[in-house]
């Protein structure tokens, strides 16, 4: 039962990320999903101070708050005149490092160490259980995590052509009077949704391959939008099933594995993609110059 | 305040927190560097790829030896500058994409080999997870002693090449025609960031060392408009940070000084922030009064001026 709870989790994990991760990767934007993972951590330690309950509410709304925050001061400082990726590296640290040292000093009342932080629990999902009225409704996570699916694919599917128009050509958006910040601002609230939801599966660095990975993976197999964002799932729930399975004969943190499995897809993807492949690329370029030489000989 | 001198009479305590100085000053000088060349995330994620190669070299030898980690880092360093490089040359993925799959994949198999060493019996492991946020603390006289002599390595390379730098930071293109190898030098600037990354792995982490690089850099930006100037105070920030981070880390029981560090760095910037002297919140905002003042003042002139001549019109 334990196998199927963390399979389910950790698909769910994929499913979030690789919805948002894909809007993320078409905007260049892929390290502010990096730095949004980072940073929702001293929401999520304060929010457990506050509330001392792992209320997954109350968790949320921390970490949206945070996750906003942290697009804000981003942007604020490359307004300012600060390159916009040293004003990432610059926010997220800080944000980050906050979290650690309240995990360090509160360490007793949070029941979260920096091993959590770092791995996640997803080995230990079937053990927090939900239970209403005394029946047991299933592990948190997974209820939390398919919540933030539904709102993810509701708030995406609506607006989908905005989003689209957004991530493509931000400028054509704005000039047929679309609110680009308003969706900005919207997107980056459902990374932090994926992230903080993710958080306490897979642990704050390895949401960050969720989020790139498996988006990329697809970016380089298709040209569609509705197909890069089903690739996207389809490689985060492959390299769960994958990770995990390697994480059972290595005896090793399943977390690590899958974000590995994902790495080792996108190699896959980067070599053997029949449209942007590296090998198929090759093989055209030979191909069109065998070509274009054979007409040039007939041509003489 | 008595604290920080308690600290200081322990002769260990001594050496951990001048070290700690020393490596805030190197990676601010190269942070520096990077900073102008575009690339603070690159040094993020040459952090975090150092992990496995760390993890590697320790399988391998079994030994925690700063100098075993160096190779490693340096060999893990160099294949994930590669991999960046060759992702965004040969795909149509962008450099912050390359720069998230080599960092997140990079850090997700070091990972791997953290526990699987945690789990295998590699008798001496102990410690080993404290290269994730750092413990100043716990480090003993020889790793002190690697660790200056590394930094000192890294400020007199970079006061070496500093024309060098120099010129592939502003202007890589002119660097080429006088006949520089920028891609030697390149090269050669990403591997003094994975040195600055292992020589700070045990007293800051390879998670936080990255702000060390790029918060420095940046608040010294606020203070300046020349490169040479700049370096010296990201470095001054840079060893304020370090100290700080060391004192307060180690009077507190528990605290890694990695995020301690980083805060005291933050604590730097938000000063940089408001008070530099041109580009200041505060300065900016005295700038726009003053010149609302002046335009009000000349309108005000102008307003009389012309009042006057009316009133004259219509008299005459």
């Amino acid at each position: 039962m334990s196998d199927f709870w963390i399979l389910l989790t950790g698909s769910l994990v994929a499913a979030c990320c690789g919805i948002v991760g894909v809007f993320l990767v078409l905007r260049k934007i892929a390290m502010i999903g990096d730095a949004i993972s980072h940073s929702v951590m001293p929401g999520i330690v304060i929010a457990f101070l506050i509330s001392g309950t792992r209320d997954s509410l109350v968790m949320m709304f921390a970490a949206l708050l945070f996750g906003l925050l942290t697009t804000f001061l981003i942007g604020l400082f490359q307004r300012s005149g600060i390159q916009s990726d040293a004003s990432i590296g610059v926010v997220f640290t800080a944000l980050f490092a906050i979290g650690v040292i309240l995990v360090s000093l509160f360490a007793r009342q949070v029941h979260l160490d920096q091993d959590a932080i770092l791995y996640g629990e997803i080995a230990f999902v079937h053990w927090n259980l939900w239970e209403v009225g005394g029946v047991s409704m299933g592990p948190k996570a997974v209820w939390l995590l398919g919540v933030t699916l539904i709102v993810i694919a509701a708030v995406i599917g609506l607006f989908y052509k905005q989003f689209k128009l957004c991530a493509f050509d931000p400028a054509l958006a704005a000039a047929i009077g679309i609110p680009v910040a308003l969706f900005h601002y919207m997107l980056m609230g459902l990374v932090s949704m994926a992230t903080v939801s993710s958080f306490e599966s897979v642990g704050a660095i390895l949401v960050v391959g969720m989020l790139i990975i498996p988006a990329s993976t697809a970016y380089l197999l298709t040209d569609r939008l509705g197909m890069m964002i089903s690739l996207s799932i389809a490689v985060g729930v492959a390299s769960t099933f994958a990770g995990y399975g390697a994480s059972i004969i290595l005896d090793a943190s399943i977390a690590g594995c899958i974000v590995c499995a994902a790495g080792l897809l996108f190699v896959a993807a980067f070599l053997l993609s029949p449209s942007h492949g590296l090998i198929s690329r090759r093989l055209r370029q030979r191909k069109l110059a065998a070509e274009t030489t054979a007409n040039g000989a007939r041509a003489v | 305040m008595s604290n920080f001198f308690t600290m200081l009479a322990d002769p260990n305590m001594r050496w951990i927190f001048f070290g700690c100085m020393l490596l805030g000053l190197s990676s601010g000088v190269i942070g520096s560097f990077t900073y102008l060349r575009k690339q603070s995330l690159v040094g993020d994620t040459l952090a975090h790829a150092a992990l496995p190669g760390i993890c590697i070299a320790f399988m391998l030898t079994g030994v925690k030896s700063i100098g075993i980690f160096l190779i490693g880092a340096t060999l893990a360093g160099i294949v994930a500058t590669f991999g960046i490089g060759y992702i965004t040359r040969h795909s149509r993925l962008k450099q912050d994409a390359a720069l998230g799959i080599v960092l997140s994949s990079f850090f997700g198999l070091g990972i791997v080999l953290l526990t699987f060493i945690q789990h295998g019996d590699y008798g001496n492991q102990a410690g080993l997870d404290k290269f994730l946020f750092g413990q100043a603390a716990a480090m003993v006289g020889s790793d002190v002693m690697t660790m200056s002599v590394m930094s000192a390595f890294l400020v007199t390379i970079c006061a070496l090449l500093f024309k060098q730098f120099k010129l592939i930071s502003f202007d890589p293109g002119f660097a080429k025609g006088l006949g520089y190898n920028v891609g030697l030098l390149e090269q050669l600037l990403m591997l003094l960031v994975v040195v600055a990354v292992v020589a700070g792995v045990q007293a800051v982490g390879v998670v936080l060392i990255a702000a060390l690089l790029i918060t420095p850099a940046v608040s010294a930006r606020y203070w300046t408009n020349r490169l040479g100037t700049m370096i010296i105070l990201s470095g001054a920030f840079g060893a304020l940070s370090g100290a700080l981070g060391t004192w307060i880390s180690s009077s507190v029981s528990n605290l890694p000084t990695g995020p301690v560090t980083v805060l005291a760095a933050t604590a730097v910037f938000v000063l940089s922030v408001l008070l530099g002297p041109e580009r200041g919140l505060l300065a900016k905002r005295i700038l726009q009064a003053r010149v609302k003042r002046s335009f009000l003042k000349e309108n005000e002139v102008l307003h009389t001026a012309s009042g006057e001549r009316m009133k004259g019109e219509t008299a005459g």
